[in-house]
């Protein structure tokens, strides 16, 4: 560790379960005076746990936390402030009717004579914000200013309480550009200050540019922690997956279906952009394909889906079903293109909790079960029963509500949903996130089954293993951009981490 | 298929026991939300058979509890069907002002009856379009976006007339508050004919299927190709129709439209009935019929306690202390 200068933050052996179930298995960060230092992992690898814990959000079940070399336990957020972690949210959580000065200095107000000193609030406010390099009115509330001020503004406030720790958790995800280049400066300028930074992102590019130190999480557990300069991009990304080289797995399919090449795309999406979630990604599925679409979290993948879909709006790029030029504006627009859309979050943009299963089954398919103005009981209950009986949905009836359901059985729902509107395109947004491993089993048995009956599938899973085992070809998706695309045996778990970790923008089609 | 769809860890898993007695209190308090309004219906009901006098006979019934309920249940219904989408209609009270007064005014102008009733439900429908465009299209809250009308409607009623009360004296055009074929008071057939439409409206056709949707999950349904904005319009259009048409029935029997008085508080008493009968105001529900139970139960409520003698003050109190009650039993919803 050479010249590592002393630790300011040194967490050890931290476990924390929920309910019996682990969330942080002897985990560990050590942070040094004036370093910044990235924490990483997919989701649920614990890293919002561990900085919870520290924070005072959550109480460790055991570990030691120690400051500055003393032992600390902080009971509430507000606790840790006055110890001198700071912690600034992705989303900024302070009051957007409040002035600049007053989002500074909240339940800390300058007094004199018991009532708010306003002439020092506004000059202390304005002082802090220049060490930070932003000059604006603090006297005008908050909200009229961009998020990048925002979270200056939650800087601010961080360093007039003495901040000698400053977590931030995915600063970067709502800023343009140029503002986390501001962003980064001023990190810069906190770093040469002394002062210590736990930075949070996916976005490899900026852990690169920013950050000293990396600790990998996975799983609860701490796997690595490393100077930024000491491990490759390749590294950091297959040790935040779990996946070696060594232990590929060949389940997946060895040929690629004859002649499904040849076929006219169902899907062109071409050039897609979505300010900075999406920054040109272009993808096409035919009949008869599993089109993965693989990345890190924040790439890009999921906004994809939801762009093609309709769910968001696009800023630019062109969709072609059937070669046709299209204008999808909502998902309205997208279902009557025969484009299916089972999304990332089953609980909340999936079911609809209280009602039957028959009813969330026939949701996306009821405008065509009318007659007369009626829906066509019979007609609804003889499709309802074949799919129950088709895809294997265990419930007591079908008239049983769905959030009774386990989550397998309802994510089989959401796909019947799609399946018996007959659909040309299905896109998948992790169909097999948090099922029981029978389920995950039928669900991919199922979707290459209707595959190769003809349908277009546009896979998306932050599992390697899911995309290698069950895609055709798979595109890759980096900071959004799509940077590389894979076809049949060329498919396996290295050549993506090697796409996701260093893929340069390029035209989709040749490969790495 | 190897696998067992459901594994549950032993160690979270409470024992049989403690989950069938869980399980016991979940589907009694499932019974309670249900037919809570119901059984407090009956109860009250069995009460003033034995102890009011005159209590059970036609003229009590029909042409007392009944034809008070039946303005009531009416707006109750719409308003269910609002709240059903996880909205609220505060307007209900000043579209019936302002309906009555239109139908009053082109009336007393000598112009004919239907056009009159068709003109006051038409004006009705385009302040329940005004309502639905400003939560469904600009995304307000309903809350607010039906306060306006709320207090704007008010005065639009006062500015038709200039304030003044209006005598009615228009047979055609009071029948829907003063006949009664067959010996049943009009607006209680009505409000019969409207609760089964909407019923069957609820049940059978896909707009109602798209209500329950919208409310109970409004980013699903949209992702599942729901109309959720025209669904949510549509209700509001429906809810605002509604009280338009009570806005005649109350005027119509009263034999006077008033501006200033009509409808005045309905839309609370219709979220109450829609409330005491279980409905969650969270949306992702409508019963129909409890709407109406909850209207005929509030109002024998209501006159209970004044037949027996306890000052309008004290009923207000109790009544709230039931809705209280009816909350109460629905608060771990959703």
């Amino acid at each position: 560790m050479g010249d590592r200068p002393p630790l300011l933050l040194s967490m050890r052996g931290i476990n924390k379960q929920f309910l019996g179930v682990p969330a942080l298995v002897d985990a560990s960060l050590d942070v040094a005076r004036g370093e910044v230092h990235a924490l990483i992992g997919q989701n649920g690898a614990g890293k919002s746990t561990l900085i919870k814990v520290l924070t005072g959000v959550y109480r460790r079940d055991s570990g030691t936390v120690e400051l500055d070399g003393a032992e600390v336990e902080f009971h509430s957020p507000h606790a840790a402030q006055l110890a001198g972690v700071s912690t600034i949210y992705q989303e900024v959580n302070l009051v957007p009717f409040r002035s600049v000065a007053e989002n500074v200095f909240l339940n800390r107000e300058p007094k004199r004579y018991g009532a708010i000193s306003w002439r020092r609030m506004n000059a202390d406010a304005a002082a802090l914000l220049e060490r930070l390099d932003i000059r604006v009115d603090v006297t005008r509330p908050l909200y009229e200013y961009s998020i990048a001020t925002q979270q200056m503004t939650a800087l601010a406030r961080a360093l007039s309480t003495e901040a000698k720790l400053v977590i931030m958790d995915e600063p970067t995800s709502a800023l343009a550009e140029h503002e986390v280049k501001t962003l980064f400066d001023v990190i810069r300028r906190l770093r040469s200050d002394g002062i210590s930074v736990v930075f949070v992102s996916h976005r490899l590019d900026e852990l690169y540019a920013v950050c000293d130190r990396v600790t990998i999480m996975r799983d609860g557990h701490t796997l690595e922690d490393r100077p930024m300069s000491a491990i490759s991009r390749y590294e950091l990304v297959s040790k935040m997956l779990g996946r070696e080289l060594a232990e590929e797995l060949s389940q997946r399919r060895s040929a690629v279906q004859t002649g499904v090449e040849d076929r006219v795309p169902v899907l062109e999406a071409t050039d897609l952009h979505r300010g900075r979630a999406l920054e040109g990604v272009s993808v096409a599925v035919r009949s008869g394909e599993i089109v993965g679409l693989a990345g890190l979290l924040g790439s890009g993948r999921s906004e994809t889906a939801r762009a093609v879909f309709g769910a968001d709006p696009l800023d630019s790029g062109t969709i072609k079903v059937d070669s046709q030029p299209v204008t999808i504006k909502s998902p309205r627009d997208a279902v009557r293109h025969k484009i299916g859309f089972s999304p990332e979050d089953r609980k909340t943009d999936g079911i609809v909790p209280q009602l039957s299963v028959r009813e969330n089954m026939t949701l996306a398919l009821l405008p065509h079960l009318r007659r007369n103005g009626i829906v066509d009981r019979h007609r609804q209950a003889e499709i309802v029963d074949r799919f129950i009986g088709a895809i294997g949905i265990k419930c007591s009836s079908p008239e049983q509500p769905i959030r009774e359901l386990s989550g397998g059985n309802q994510q089989k729902v959401l796909l019947a949903r799609w399946l018996c509107t007959d659909p040309k395109l299905l896109i998948l947004d992790e169909p097999t996130r948090g099922i029981d491993v029978g389920a995950k089993r039928d669900i991919q048995v199922l979707v290459r089954q209707l595959a190769d009956e003809g349908l277009a599938v546009l896979l998306i899973s932050s599992e390697l293993e899911e995309i290698v085992a069950n895609s055709d070809r798979v595109v890759t998706l980096r900071d959004g951009r799509a940077v590389a695309e894979l076809v049949g045996d060329d498919i396996n778990e290295g050549a993506l981490m090697q796409a996701m970790a260093t893929g340069a923008a390029a035209d989709t089609g040749s490969p790495v | 298929m190897t696998q067992g769809a459901v594994q549950t860890p032993a160690a979270d898993a409470p024992s049989a026991t403690v989950r069938s007695r869980a399980r016991m209190r979940e589907q009694w308090k499932g019974y309670a939300q249900k037919y809570g309004a119901l059984a407090t219906l009956a109860v009250l009901f069995l009460y003033n058979a034995v102890e009011t006098p005159h209590f059970l006979t036609k003229q009590s019934l029909l042409f007392i509890l009944l034809r008070q309920a039946a303005p009531i249940a009416i707006v109750a219904i719409g308003m269910a069907i609002v709240i059903g989408t996880a909205g609220i209609d505060l307007s209900v009270g000043s579209v019936m002002a302002i309906a009555g007064q239109v139908g009053a005014t082109i009336v007393l102008h000598d112009h004919p009856v239907v056009l009159a009733m068709a003109a006051a439900l038409l004006v009705s429908a385009v302040c329940g379009f005004f309502n639905g465009t400003l939560v469904a299209r600009y995304g307000v809250q309903p809350i607010i976006a039906t306060l306006i009308l709320f207090i704007a409607g008010r005065g639009i009623a006062q500015l038709i007339t200039g304030g003044e009360l209006q005598p009615l004296a228009n047979p055609a055009f009071q029948w829907v508050g003063l006949a009664r074929p067959g010996g049943v008071p009009a607006q209680v057939i009505i409000a019969l004919v409207v609760a089964v439409v909407a019923w069957l409206v609820m049940r059978l056709t896909v707009f109602g299927r798209h209500v329950l949707a919208v409310g109970g999950n409004e980013t699903a349904s949209r992702l599942a190709g729901v109309p959720s904005a025209r669904v949510k319009l549509y209700a509001y259009i429906a809810s605002a129709t509604l009280a338009g048409l009570v806005g005649l029935i109350a005027v119509s029997a009263n034999s006077a439209s008033d501006a200033n008085n009509t409808g005045l508080g309905m839309e609370l008493d219709a979220i109450a009935a829609v409330a005491v009968a279980g409905t969650p105001l969270t949306g992702g529900r409508v019963t129909v019929w409890g709407a109406v139970v909850g209207a005929v139960m509030l109002k024998l409520l209501q006159n209970t306690l004044i037949a027996h003698g306890i000052t309008k003050e004290v009923a207000q109190m109790i009544e709230g202390v039931v809705i209280v009650a009816a909350l109460y039993l629905q608060r771990h919803e959703s």
